[in-house]
């Protein structure tokens, strides 16, 4: 079944990238943070609460509350509303459902935010919560959640392509770097290969500076219509395409490649440019090595040279292939479903040269992806999103 | 057991409401074959669980099963990455039924690996105690522990200077200790309990009083009340006795304590008259034993009740055949031990039992009365 032609994303704008400072633990609620994320994009917008008449909620610890609970919380009147549960892919899922209530007209001004708090314990909670899969068939094996489960893609990928932790490492190490430019990434020292390598051993492969730290924080943006932005004077980055793609590739026997693999053709058409024309590119990084899977899914390379592709490439701020600009998940934390948003907000930045110390010079296009929901041998959802700033 | 879909045979794992090839909700459990290739493994150092975290390192694997599913498994420590596996389902330390792959053929000290006993109870380096040594079941039940490789085997024998059949035997085994114990004596049970209570891994309790008789070709209550303090109370006795140290020493290291056994008349499910009273008295034992799996569960001790139905021994000398040997029983509980099981059914008797339970409960009730 091949797909139709879709509808272009014609005069669709996302503006506003907040991200609230992240913090390694948070006594307040998620609520709290989500509020900070909306009072953020209010102010940094210079609209009024009442001018959002649309909602897209992602976070994992609002406890029984939802969507519809949060309009009320924070007094919004919104007439198009979703909670997008889809973890480390929800903020590209949320984009492409907002970017079309704009475009139809069913909202004017949607807000698109993610944040998590993270208590003492509520990483363990979250852990033994995530899903009845997960419960049933990966808890019980002291898995503890991601670690384990990514140990073994990572084993079978590295196994399977002859990628070496050397390899990997690179990418947590370039990321680093990116992230001692970033006021507010949580890991705020140097961090060489050789530490990479000599890290304690987590879940083999996994070492420690293969995953990331679990956080509390916020991120949001705006999706609104071209005219909208310009009446109310906000710089703004053109939505060009995006994919979405849940439980793909489900006859492999083990994960080596995401859903980006199945569309990635249908991405770069839809925004008639080649993978060579991105400025940015910001990838879905809860373990390096998928990202290095990305590489190859998102047409950086072909499938099994993700490995030569991060030897022959300088991936920090000022190299010949950016990426994960801000220090990513793993230098700048991960804030629960906050993380889905962090890379497509950093991007945002970018492409509207306002991203301060980590700016990329003459970022015009950029590219996000999103990876999520391990249910219990795999990833199942992936997105990815290119996008334009005003210079383009 | 694996679901398998009965509209289109296919397999599925994790449990689901549907099947996902052919959206069927026809699913039931069903034997799955248990061949599969171990695709991965890792090995956790740092679980957020508790349990696993005093355990570590601890290998898991993701295996391919030969019938289509892949299933998260522990793995026997000669499991190889692309090797083929055989899966099993073990009750953990918590209960649950969980996965575990070893390798397909026999490996040399298969049992000895660290992740498998943690999944079973195997006596072998273990110290038994046998709560009764005067039954034959308790003398069958020493030797084949100690064949099994217990270290030590504490056998229970009331009143101990009065000679019984089998005696020489039993105290001429080496690491063999034959101990005083009356377990229907409160004071007998908390006085061994005091001296051996912190050495014991394994329980085994082989309390037997089997008398024949109903209710009405009875007179009065001594009879009864007889069989309520040798099996019930004897049982309580020996639970508070023993249960709680036991259970404070379910992670102990490699000594832990790991297992209680209870064998128990099948006649505890299904009342057969002829022994009513005794069926009676073991039904209550039977009640008894799930609250003591609760109890031990936090210390994830397993509680493994072995039912039976008529053994071969005196007090059944005029039941016919089909009777269960005394030797059977014990290999029973060796072999359930060494499989981590909650539950056995030892000879054609009890087995049948189960499985009429299982099809029509009424009609076993009538059926026994004959
Ligand atoms: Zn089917």
């Amino acid at each position: 079944m091949t797909n139709s032609q879709r509808t272009p994303y014609d005069g669709i704008v996302m503006a506003a990238p907040v991200t609230i400072p992240y913090v390694r633990y948070s006594i307040e609620s998620a609520q709290w943070w989500i509020g900070r994320a909306l009072g953020a994009l209010v102010a940094q917008a210079g609209i009024k609460a009442s001018d959002i008449d649309g909602l897209c909620v992602s976070s994992f610890t609002m406890g029984t509350d939802s969507g519809i609970g949060l309009t009320q919380h924070f007094g919004l009147c919104v007439r198009w509303l979703d909670t997008i549960p889809l973890g480390g892919a929800s903020a590209i899922a949320g984009l492409r459902k907002a970017a079309r209530a704009v475009q139809a007209r069913d909202a004017d001004i949607v807000a698109c935010v993610a944040g998590d708090t993270n208590h003492v314990d509520s990483f363990r909670l979250t852990l033994e919560n995530f899903s009845r899969f997960n419960q049933d068939a990966v808890y019980p094996y002291g898995a503890g959640g991601a670690n384990a489960s990514f140990a073994l893609i990572a084993r079978n990928y590295m196994r399977t392509f002859g990628v070496s932790r050397e390899d990997v490492g690179r990418i947590a190490v370039a990321q680093r770097a990116n992230a001692l430019r970033n006021p507010h990434a949580l890991m705020k020292t140097p961090l060489t290969l050789e530490q990479y390598l000599a890290a304690r051993p987590i879940s083999d492969p996994i070492h420690l500076f293969d995953c990331v730290m679990p956080c509390a924080g916020a991120e949001a943006f705006l999706v609104m219509r071209e005219e909208t932005a310009a009446s109310l004077g906000l710089p703004a980055a053109r939505l060009l395409s995006t994919i979405e793609r849940h439980n793909a590739f489900a006859d492999d026997p083990m994960q080596v490649r995401g859903g980006w693999a199945m569309d990635v053709g249908e991405l770069y058409a839809m925004a008639a440019v080649n993978p060579d024309d991105l400025d940015i590119v910001q990838t879905y990084d809860d373990y390096p090595v998928i990202t290095m899977m990305q590489f190859e899914d998102l047409g950086f390379c072909r499938k099994g040279e993700g490995a030569e592709f991060v030897r022959a490439h300088d991936l920090t701020i000022d190299g010949d292939f950016p990426h994960n600009t801000s220090g990513g998940q793993l230098s700048v934390g991960q804030a629960g479903a906050a993380g889905a948003y962090l890379g497509l907000v950093e991007g945002l930045r970018q492409v509207l040269g306002a991203a301060g110390p980590t700016q990329v010079r003459n970022a015009r296009l950029g590219l996000a992806s999103g990876f999520g929901m391990i249910n219990y041998d795999r990833g199942l959802a992936s997105g990815a999103a290119i996008f334009a700033g005003p210079s383009r | 057991m694996l679901q398998r879909c009965e509209a289109c045979g296919a397999f599925a794992y994790p449990a689901r409401e549907a099947c996902p090839s052919c959206l069927s909700p026809d699913l039931a459990f069903a034997d799955a074959p248990r061949g599969g290739v171990l695709l991965a493994e890792t090995t956790a150092r740092v679980p957020s669980d508790v349990y696993f975290r005093e355990r570590v390192p601890w290998r898991i694997g993701l295996v391919k099963m030969d019938c289509g599913p892949t299933i998260v498994a522990h793995l026997h420590t000669d499991c190889v990455e692309g090797a083929p596996v055989r899966m099993s389902l073990q009750l953990d330390k918590s209960g649950q039924a969980v996965t575990f792959a070893r390798p397909e053929g026999e490996t040399p000290n298969m049992a000895d690996d660290r992740q498998w006993r943690e999944m079973t109870a195997d006596p072998k380096f273990r110290r038994v105690l046998v709560t009764n040594g005067r039954s034959v079941i308790g003398q069958e039940a020493v030797v084949a522990l100690k064949a099994a490789g217990a270290k030590t085997v504490f056998v229970g024998v009331a009143e101990p200077w009065r000679p019984f059949a089998g005696e020489d035997l039993l105290r001429r085994q080496e690491g063999v200790e034959v101990v005083t114990l009356d377990a229907a004596d409160e004071k007998s049970a908390a006085d061994l309990a005091a001296d051996i209570g912190g050495k014991v891994e394994i329980l085994v309790n082989t309390t037997e009083y089997v008398r024949a008789g109903g209710l009405l070709d009875r007179k009065g209550t001594s009879i009864a009340r007889d069989e309520i303090d040798q099996a019930y109370l004897g049982f309580i006795n020996l639970a508070q006795a023993f249960g709680p140290a036991m259970r404070m020493r379910g992670a102990d290291g490699i000594n832990n304590s790991v297992a209680w056994v209870n064998i128990l008349s099948v006649y505890a499910l299904a009342n057969w008259p002829a022994f009513g009273a005794y069926s009676a008295s073991q039904a209550a034992c039977l009640s008894l034993s799930h609250c003591l799996r609760a109890e031990l569960r936090p210390g994830g001790i397993k509680v493994m009740n072995l039912f039976t139905g008529p053994v071969d021994t005196e007090w059944f000398q005029t039941v016919p055949p089909p009777k269960v040997a005394p030797r059977a029983v014990a290999q029973a509980i060796v072999s359930g031990l060494k499989n981590g099981l909650e539950e056995m059914y030892v000879g054609d008797v009890a087995e049948e039992i189960r499985q009429r339970l299982a099809a029509n409960p009424k009609a076993l009730e009538r059926e026994l009365d004959r």
